[in-house]
């Protein structure tokens, strides 16, 4: 069962093309990893999954069903995929707690002891429980970037979409974040993941693409990608990565 | 037993006494500081006070202005009279805040569907603080009665507040949309990708963020409005500044004109720390979740 | 910026300390001024050689008369007609200045007292002589002796009362800078709060409109309220006249001596006859009205 499927998208940003004909789909519980230069168009890809940027052309399926026809409820859409961005994005004037519960009760309606009791399990799963009654600014980056994942799984959602969740992270807290997702993905999480860290993608991925000048270059296995790219811009995007050493 | 070359040496002791001196120095150089301050700050009042006192009009200035019998019987009347002034302005203050508030939600609607809404609390906004506040008080105090429709009041204080409500709203509008549109659009996107509504981002993400952060202007045009409520005097209501003038015209003193004053002062400088403090407090919590 | 509220309030506190310093003796402000001849080229004058006079704006009837030139609004105090202006005109004459030397200036009530320089001689403008006032300005002797009265709407509940105490369950108003207020304090202690309006534009709406339910003015100007501002209005009656009574006189600079010649010249047109005779030709409607007690 076909989990997203994006269908020839296309997405400007003014004059500038960002996204210029992606075509990419992933089954139930696959991780597929995007990997690629600063303005790439990876982020934006994201985005116009989870509908916060409206497509030129091209077409976007959630489950088979098509979240890019007109007059789809967006609000509806995402409730069931979760994104967790770059800057954490935690909402300051609320406590942890709050921070999880929040959409549970007012998108979900569970009822405060309902939705409370299922951030609880989560924060605890992550070993945050014993902060949930702090607010954002006391927590360290990775400490809140772990938060702002739990917040988008207390939604249940069907898909994650994580956007270079580590690059705003001191190098000694990414650790901690990359776990969380090494547990997501054993626990069968459908995943679509941007990053820079290359030995993780290989890791947990089981699939990478590699972006360049808004298409997909190159796609396949992890081993594949990164030991033996076939295209020629792959491997001199491996080679600065290689040369700055983060592979 | 070791000596006190080798204990000057030990690296903790060494940073803890470079601390302490510095400190010292630092002290002493804050105090001279302090002690030119205080000595220039007390040769500029001599100097305004001798400037001021040899004037050539002081003695009548004096007499006129500042005759602490003038002053302190007039105060009686005026401080009475004053309360009309706390009424309206504690009621107008929660209309203002909420009429304010809509027209800021409205001015924030996306898309061409709601441009006439937009349009409009535009220009409301415009007219608003175009309009000199005592016109619309003068237009409104006298004008509406003046059309004698039935169920049209005839208060004076009543169409004064409406028009200071009508006015004051133009001005915290405006101060609202700068809260709203401060607040990082990236809140707005974590809301809105978690399922929330763009009313429920509104309400619970977005304005919670943006009123705190502009609780000082806020409280700067509630400061403003306690003055205008001397408005309503034009209209020959007796408040304050109204009464403040009557004794002026009775005994051709300013005296009352100071007691006053100084009743508009002591409610405005409470207000204000309470602003310095609530900023601090603030402060903090600005700090996480809007990293661009 | 505690350093600077500081200094702030000890400047405060000092400029107090030193206007706090007594007043009482109000003799300490202004000096005695001119001599005390009142022959025309020894008079203290703003302007040697011309008489100037304030009064303000508009100049309302039956104080002023005529057509109004710019800038004088409602009617004209370069006429000569009009109770004050006609005082006006007989005290410059009496002085030795022919109409030419006379000048007329606007000026606004409240800068009648302000302290500083005149900008004018004297300023006649219905200012009531009260112990108060005279300590900051000098006043010259009535010209004129002051009834209040009370203008309401024909038809209302109040239109039918008859005495003083049937006054009180009302809501009333004056002018600013009158003693009409004082009076409804003093004398009527209404119940309901009395309103005090900046202008007469203010109180006479205010009045048409019912929001107070009578106006509170002297009696001459009552006439004129009712025969022209607000229709269907009456003079609901006069209050009787103080002893020692309240009156109008003409304001000048503390201690200038002009006020004695321009008591010289009242006196003379008061034993003259003149005065009465003014006031029978512009004042005469404002006696016939019933007397409240």
């Amino acid at each position: 069962m076909t989990a997203v499927r994006l269908e020839n998208v296309h997405k400007s940003f003014g004059e500038s093309e960002v996204l210029r004909g992606i075509d990419l789909e992933l089954a139930d519980h696959e991780v597929v990893c995007l990997i690629g230069a600063s303005g790439s168009g990876k982020s934006t890809l994201l985005r116009c999954v989870n509908l916060l940027e409206r497509l030129d052309a091209g077409r976007i399926f959630l489950g088979g069903e098509e979240i890019t026809r007109r007059g789809v409820d967006v609000n509806a859409v995402r409730r069931r995929i979760g994104i967790v961005f770059q800057a954490f994005n935690l909402f300051p004037h609320m406590t942890v707690l709050r921070n999880v519960t929040l959409a549970p009760r007012d998108v979900l309606d569970l009822s405060r002891r309902e939705a409370e009791q299922r951030a609880l399990e989560l924060l605890d799963r992550f070993g945050l429980a014993d902060r949930r009654d702090e607010y954002p600014d006391r927590l360290s980056g990775g400490q809140q970037q772990r938060v702002a994942i739990v917040r988008a799984l207390a939604m249940r959602p069907e898909l994650m979409l994580l956007d270079e969740v580590t690059s705003a992270l001191d190098p000694e807290l990414v650790a901690d974040v990359l776990n969380v997702i090494r547990e997501l993905a054993a626990g069968g999480m459908t995943m679509l993941i941007a990053t820079h860290e290359m030995g993780f993608a290989r890791d947990i991925a089981n699939r990478v693409c590699f972006l360049d000048g808004g298409l997909i270059v190159e796609e396949g296995g992890p081993d594949e990608i990164f030991a033996r790219p076939k295209q020629a811009r792959t491997q001199r995007f491996l080679e600065r990565i290689i040369e700055a050493g983060r592979l | 037993m070791a000596s006190e070359g080798d204990r000057r040496a030990d690296p903790e002791v060494a940073s803890r006494r470079s601390r302490l001196l510095s400190g010292f120095r630092l002290e002493a150089e804050g105090a001279k500081g302090v002690a030119i301050a205080l000595l220039s700050t007390a040769v500029f009042i001599a100097v305004v006070i001798v400037a001021v006192t040899q004037s050539a009009g002081w003695p009548e200035v004096k007499r006129t202005f500042f005759d602490w019998g003038d002053i302190s019987s007039s105060f009686p009347d005026i401080a009475r009279a004053f309360k009309l002034n706390v009424e309206i302005f504690l009621v107008c203050e929660v209309f203002i805040l909420i009429f304010a508030l809509i027209l800021a939600v409205l001015r924030s609607l996306p898309g061409p569907v709601f441009f006439p809404l937009r349009a409009l609390a535009t220009i409301y906004s415009d007219l608003a603080r175009g309009v000199p506040t005592i016109l619309v008080v003068a237009v409104l105090g006298y004008g509406a009665p003046a059309l004698q429709l039935t169920g049209v009041p005839r208060s004076r204080v009543f169409w004064a507040g409406v028009g200071l409500i009508l006015i004051y709203s133009g001005y915290v509008a405006e101060v609202y949309r700068a809260g709203i549109e401060s607040v990082h659009p990236s809140q707005e996107a974590a809301a809105r990708s978690l399922g929330l509504s763009r009313f429920q981002a509104m309400r619970r993400v977005i304005l919670p963020q943006a009123i705190r952060r502009v609780i000082p202007p806020l409280l700067n045009d509630f400061i403003g409005l306690q003055k205008d409520t001397a408005l309503v005097g034009t209209l020959g209501v007796i408040e304050a500044f109204n009464q403040s003038q009557i004794d002026t015209n009775a005994t051709f003193t300013y005296g009352a004109y100071l007691a006053a004053a100084a009743l508009f002062v002591a409610i405005t400088i409470p207000l204000a720390r309470l602003t310095d403090w609530l900023i601090a407090r603030d402060r903090r919590r600005r700090q996480a979740g809007a990293l661009a | 910026m505690f350093l600077a509220a500081g200094a702030l309030v000890l400047a405060l506190l000092a400029l107090a300390a030193a206007g706090c310093g007594s007043t009482k003796k109000s003799s300490a402000g202004s000096t005695t001024t001119g001599s005390s001849n009142c022959a025309k080229g020894d008079l203290n004058l703003v302007t040697p050689g011309t008489l100037t006079i304030g009064t303000d704006n508009p100049a309302f009837p039956p104080w002023y008369g005529g057509t109004p030139h710019k800038p004088w609004q409602v009617s004209d105090p370069r006429s000569g007609e009009g109770y004050e202006s006609a005082v006006a005109y007989a005290v410059a004459k009496q002085l030795g200045f022919a109409k030419s030397d006379v000048k007329w200036t606007h000026v606004p009530f409240s800068n009648s007292f302000a302290p500083g320089p005149k900008s004018f001689d004297f300023d006649i403008n219905q200012i009531s002589f009260t112990p108060a006032r005279a300590k900051q300005v000098s006043f010259s002797d009535s010209y004129y002796d002051v009834n209040q009265s009370v203008v309401v709407n024909k038809g209302t509940p109040i239109a039918s009362v008859s005495s003083v105490a049937g006054l009180k369950p009302y809501s009333l108003g004056a002018q600013l800078g009158t003693t009409s207020y004082q009076f409804i304090k003093d004398k009527i202690k209404p119940s309901k709060q009395p309103s005090v309006f900046p202008s007469n534009a203010g109180a006479v709406q205010a009045l048409k409109n019912k929001q107070i339910d009578g106006l509170v003015v002297d009696l001459p100007t009552a006439f004129y309220v009712t025969a022209v501002q607000v229709p269907n209005s009456k003079v609901l009656g006069q209050f009787p006249a103080e002893p020692g009574g309240e009156h109008f006189g003409m304001v000048f600079a503390k201690g200038n001596s002009l006020v004695h010649c321009v008591n010289g010249a009242l006196t003379k047109l008061r034993n003259g006859g003149t005065l009465q005779q003014l006031q029978q030709k512009w004042l005469a409607k404002a006696t016939g009205a019933p007397t409240l007690k």
